[in-house]
């Protein structure tokens, strides 16, 4: 029998919009990797991650890789293009 | 002086945090919200953080400066939230003992707050809005 973990899932800006919400929990087996869970939240938010493909994933407040392997009660956060200060950046058009 | 909050910005306050007597020079950004965007009229923006990262980002920043730039003190402080045109969204403070080091650190702390810290803007516009980002090309999202 595969064993399971769960993980908590943030999305922020155009992501938490999209999906209509901020947090939710996924449940995935043991040894997935942060690749398995953004199919398992493309699954369940069909065009959501797809729309943001610049978009980075934290784990526990740090920068990882797509190979990097999850843990039980892992906070994963999926974030979207940054703009913090100011200044010109590109646009995501939404309406 | 590592600060990411709804509530406006006290440039004073902020600035006192790197006040030193070893100071030569104290050098401070005010990154302040412009009432247009590429020529549309903006009403107001949005921004949203995911505040512990950002706290342990700008953090690192911090760290960062004071490595480089020997007896320098940095204090950061970012608003999120919905901010009126011509509001403080981001004060950088930099003490140092000579001037040169406070501008310089001051403009990389800028610009690297750009480059990774979870801090998302949006502008409103009459007829819609924007979020902004910094990464890859411009495209289309659809509601």
């Amino acid at each position: 029998m595969v064993q399971s973990m769960r993980v908590i899932v943030r999305l922020f800006a155009m992501l938490r919009e999209k999906a209509g919400t901020s947090q939710f929990n996924i449940e995935l087996p043991k040894t997935s990797t942060v690749t398995d869970l953004s199919r398992l939240v493309e699954e369940r938010f069909p065009g959501v991650l797809s729309s943001a493909p610049f978009a980075m994933v934290a784990v526990n407040a740090e920068y990882v890789t797509e190979d990097h392997f999850l843990h039980d009660n892992d906070e994963v956060a999926f974030i979207p293009p940054v703009s913090g200060g100011c200044g010109n950046h590109e646009r995501y058009w939404l309406s | 002086m590592i600060v990411v909050t709804r509530e406006p910005l006290d440039t004073e306050a902020v600035t006192a945090t790197v006040r030193e007597h070893s100071n030569g020079g104290i050098a401070v950004f005010l990154g302040t919200t412009r009432d247009n965007s590429s020529g549309h009229g903006v009403l107001y923006l949005e921004y949203e953080a995911y505040e512990e990262m950002a706290l342990t980002m700008l953090e690192r920043i911090a760290g960062e400066i004071r490595d480089r730039w020997d007896g320098t003190s940095v204090s950061i402080a970012h608003r999120f939230g919905k901010l009126e045109i011509g509001e403080i969204s981001l004060l950088v403070a930099v003490g140092s003992p000579h001037r040169v080091a406070a501008f310089e650190a001051c403009q990389y702390t800028v610009d690297r707050i750009k480059q990774d810290v979870p801090i998302w803007k949006k502008e409103v516009f009459a007829d819609g809005e924007i979020w902004v980002g910094r990464e890859g090309k411009p495209r289309p999202v659809s509601r």
